[in-house]
């Protein structure tokens, strides 16, 4: 966020840019890039039996006795004090055990920011939590009840009766934005990049577009409510929560109550949804807190409307994409500028800018973004955060172009494809863009498309198509842990702090795991999703399969090295260095003699070793500062749109992928699928509403809040390039979001290619289809 | 009288506000049924009463009084073998997160029936003559009450598209 960041990761680059490759993480391929057993198979989900059964156990479902269960309070003005705080009607009602409020809540440091302060951190917001009279957001918590049911605790909330002195509150996102502050960078890059003279060559250029383009607030919404079951055992926290940053938590929890953090546990093995949502946020820190005070453990499950006003969602954006080109389509200019809101007690970044830096090959650049400082809910990280809303306005506006120029969009895209970094030059670790259009252009059978809008229908509807790109970056974590344990029985056991929202965490890693160790699938287990696991970071920035397959990898090079070391000279392996074995059958092998092999149950037996452990970790990614890594995609969508009522009906929607190798094609697809669907309800539905007067959130349900369903969602064909990172484990780059990217723009250039109209801000709900 | 949750019978209530959904997962513990929003709206807690999907959550307990519930844990039974619509999901992948999943399949069994029994949804074009067979718009809008946020649309249906194949043979 600094000048003096700007500087550090510049120096970094710079001197990256002077070292061989061959000396940073990935200097020789993963040879499990190409010599897969398990890896690229489809393999089941090891939890689908439990899971299909109803037998995997969420945070809310754990049992305790003694339990009581937390309901809460929300503000109703967004900013002011409480002059008066009538909790005597609640503290009487039945079965209440408690009322917290800031009278009574114990002292509670605010928890360390996420990504800013360590890899223990978890905090999204940096305001005090209960501790003062003093509104902040309207939603904020006010009271905290705990009674012997639900409903109690619910009825007793509605007992509480709060006065506010309200203050003036900014609520209004274009009254912010003459107020707009425009930090020095935003993650890891500068903020304002400046590179050739865009504006000049906006001016100058044969053919330009200029457009703004607008993304609302969007919430998470997971099926499973955040909810965590907490108990204090003297000194000791134990937290069973719905969470995607075990570790991140532990850390938090531990600096709000003082304690250490040995003594906080944290169990999350199943997550249901979390898509960004599934942090730390006031509830559990709330809830920990009323346990303590009544000694008693706490079930905290937030209604869908304490989730809408406590857990911050994707942030409203406003984006101006001017595009330049040559009379060929080459671009010469991209201007990329434009307004977030990120209250300035929000940590996470929605960094729209990053987008164009990327994608094409551009003669200059000049992108820059701001942040209007709004009293609300601090935002979050939602699935592809930054790339989702930056991809809806740079694909729109590749889009226009286009048309500007006369010009197929696919082809567009061809004539700009970027060989290296286009801002910094860094050579791309691995970039295939055109691979996944032509396939993505055939499957749909892109050549039915009518270059000029609303030639094609059929009764009332009209029938377009529209493609666009999506991208994310390549990210590994640093410092994600695992251990490997082998047993005399020759069995692999995998186990680290990893978490499982509905990706296959474990199912994957398994497959991973075995390729590794030359074991056959079914003699290998891992176990995740509990603090006392080796460390894990954040399941988030698609980053999980990577961190944690670096950590396997480098558990097993020390795995190997353990066993040369028990194995000792009574062996076939007698002599050999730790880089002159392979793992193979079972066991350990001299590379190029077969005949020279140990099995893992031999060694230990005849060291009379029941099992043999090692534990390994990601190391600094300095990868991700040498190449340009970032996997891209091509989205292509059909659809309908109603002459009469400008309903949309998506009718297909083909996602093709460059991301690198699959590694399961089953659980793979369904990540994809499941980010094109999210996909289509920023496209089509989703949008938080606010009311801008007092900054109240007025979507707090499902029914109002819409997310895409069945009807809603077409057969997706998913296709991929499969071609390898060579920097990377296993040849892979992250899944998880990219799959959102770009699904918004495909939907909102095919309505255009329907329709003639073009709708820039999302979501397309017919009211903004004007079709005259 | 009693009610019948997956062959065993349970005591009603004291209290008749309580709702089916917290009479199985707070009371009973029976905790495959889920709590997606306790306002009707997405379905997870979806069961079979008689044979019939309801919400739980929108149901009181007393409304099945005398009456036959089975939720997610009573598709296998005591057996270690799944349902076939449970091997379904499996096969399709049919969930991510799991969290939807046992409304989704509960849901899904009811609607094979009303299938079967000709009830015409919303896009049934002819109401009269019923359901043009189980096609997929036939069945994307009879579980459009289940929402899944992970986005296992496709595999949801192709799992149940199984089930309806192996009812036909």
């Amino acid at each position: 966020m600094s000048k003096l960041q700007n500087a550090l990761v510049g120096g970094v680059r710079t001197v990256l840019e002077h070292i061989p490759a061959a000396w940073l993480p990935g200097a020789s391929p993963d040879h499990l890039a190409e010599r897969r057993v398990a890896l690229g198979t489809q393999q089941p989900r090891i939890d689908g039996p439990e899971k299909v059964r109803g037998m995997a156990r969420f945070a809310a479902e754990v049992p305790m006795d003694e339990l009581l269960h937390a309901a809460f309070v929300h503000s109703t003005i967004a900013r002011g004090t409480i002059v008066e705080l009538d909790i005597a009607a609640a503290e009487a009602a039945p079965g209440v055990g408690l009322v917290m409020t800031h009278r009574n809540a114990p002292k509670m440091k605010v928890p360390p920011s996420i990504g800013l302060t360590s890899m223990k951190a978890a905090g999204n917001h940096t305001l005090p939590i209960m501790q003062d009279a003093e509104i902040r957001w309207n939603g904020q918590v006010v009271a905290v009840i705990l009674a012997e049911t639900r409903e109690q605790a619910d009825h007793a909330a509605s007992l509480v009766n709060v006065l506010y002195d309200a203050a003036p509150s900014r609520t209004r996102f274009e009254e912010g934005k003459a107020n707009a502050r425009t930090p020095h960078s935003i993650q890891m890059d500068q903020n304002r990049l400046e590179k050739g003279n865009a504006t000049k060559k906006l001016a100058q250029a044969a053919v330009s577009i200029d457009a703004t383009y607008s993304t609302p607030w969007e919430s998470h919404n997971p099926i499973e409510p955040h909810a965590a079951t907490i108990a204090w055992e003297g000194e000791k926290l134990i937290v069973h929560d719905a969470t995607q940053m075990i570790h991140g938590t532990v850390g938090s929890l531990a600096k709000v109550f003082g304690i250490k953090d040995d003594d906080v546990f944290v169990s999350s093995p199943f997550v249901g949804g979390g898509f960004g949502a599934k942090g730390l946020w006031d509830h559990q820190i709330l809830g920990a807190a009323a346990a303590k005070l009544t000694g008693r453990p706490v079930r905290i499950r937030l209604s869908r409307e304490s989730m809408h006003r406590l857990v911050g969602g994707r942030t409203q954006t406003e984006q101006r994409v001017a595009l330049g080109a040559d009379a060929d389509g080459k671009l010469k200019a991209l201007l990329h500028h434009g307004y977030a809101t990120k209250p300035r007690h929000s940590i996470t970044d929605e960094a729209f800018s990053q987008t164009g830096r990327s994608l094409y090959a551009c003669e200059s650049f000049d992108v820059v973004q701001h942040y209007v400082d709004l009293d609300l809910l601090a935002n979050s990280f939602m699935r592809a955060p930054g790339e989702a809303p930056g991809t809806f306005a740079i694909e729109c506006a590749m889009d226009e172009l286009a048309h500007a120029l006369n010009m197929d969009p696919v082809e567009l895209r061809r004539r700009n494809v970027a060989t290296c970094d286009p801002v910094s030059g860094a050579p791309h670790s691995q970039s295939d863009m055109m691979a996944a259009y032509d396939m993505g252009a055939e499957r749909i059978g892109w050549d039915r498309r009518s270059p000029e809008p609303r030639t094609r229908s059929e009764g009332e509807w009209l029938i377009g198509m529209g493609c666009a790109t999506g991208t994310f970056p390549f990210l590994r974590m640093p410092g994600t842990a695992a251990r490997i344990t082998v047993d005399a029985t020759g069995h692999a056991h995998v186990a680290s702090a990893a978490h499982e929202m509905g990706m296959g965490t474990a199912t994957v890693q398994r497959q991973h795991a075995a390729d590794r160790l030359g074991l056959p699938l079914d003699s290998v287990s891992v176990t995740i999703g509990d603090s006392t696991l080796p460390y894990g970071a954040l399941a988030g920035g698609s980053s999980q399969t990577a961190s944690l397959g670096a950590a396997i990898s480098a558990a097993s090079d020390k795995l190997a090295e353990q066993l040369l070391r028990l194995a000792g000279n009574d062996t076939p392996l007698a002599g050999l260095k730790p880089g002159e074995v392979e793992f193979a059958d079972g066991g350990l092998r001299k590379i190029d003699d077969p005949s020279r092999h140990e099995t893992f149950a031999s060694i230990l037996g005849r060291a009379s070793q029941a099992e043999v452990s090692v534990t390994g970790e990601s190391k600094a990614p300095m990868e991700m500062l040498k190449f340009s890594m970032h996997s891209t995609s091509a989205v292509f969508c059909e659809l309908r749109v109603s002459e009469v009522t400008g309903e949309i009906r998506i009718d297909r929607l083909v996602g093709a992928f460059d991301c690198g190798r699959i590694l399961n094609a089953q659980t793979a697809t369904s990540q994809f699928k499941g980010g094109m669907i999210m996909g289509l309800g920023m496209a089509l539905t989703e949008e938080t509403l606010l009311d801008e007067r007092s900054g109240r959130i007025m979507s707090t349900s499902l029914a109002e809040y819409h997310v895409p369903v069945h009807l809603d969602v077409p057969d997706i064909d998913v296709l991929w390039t499969d071609i390898p990172d060579p920097r990377t484990p296993m040849g892979a780059r992250g899944i998880g979001e990219i799959g959102t990217t770009g699904v918004a723009a495909a939907v909102a250039n095919a309505v255009f290619n329907a329709t003639g109209v073009r709708v820039r801000d999302l979501p397309i709900t017919l009211d903004k289809l004007d079709l005259g | 009288m009693p009610i019948s949750i997956n062959g065993a019978d349970y005591p009603l209530p004291d209290d008749p506000r309580v709702s089916l959904l917290d009479l199985l997962r707070e009371r009973e513990g029976l905790t495959g049924t889920k709590l997606g929003c306790n306002q009707g709206a997405c379905g997870a807690c979806t069961v079979l009463l008689d044979g019939e999907r309801v919400l739980s959550c929108l149901t009181l307990a007393v409304q099945a009084e005398g009456r036959e519930v089975v939720t997610i844990e009573g598709l296998t039974g005591d057996g270690e073998e799944l349902h076939p619509l449970q091997q379904a999901f499996i096969d399709h992948d049919g969930f991510q997160c799991g969290y939807c999943t046992p409304g989704q399949i509960c849901s899904a069994i009811a609607m094979a029936q009303e299938l079967r029994r000709g009830d015409p949804s919303h896009v049934t074009a002819d109401l009269a003559s019923g359901p043009n067979g189980p096609t997929r718009e036939e069945i994307r809008e009879r579980m459009s009450g289940n929402l899944c946020r992970c986005g296992a649309h496709n595999g949801i249906v192709e799992a149940i598209e199984v089930l309806l194949a192996g009812e036909a043979a």
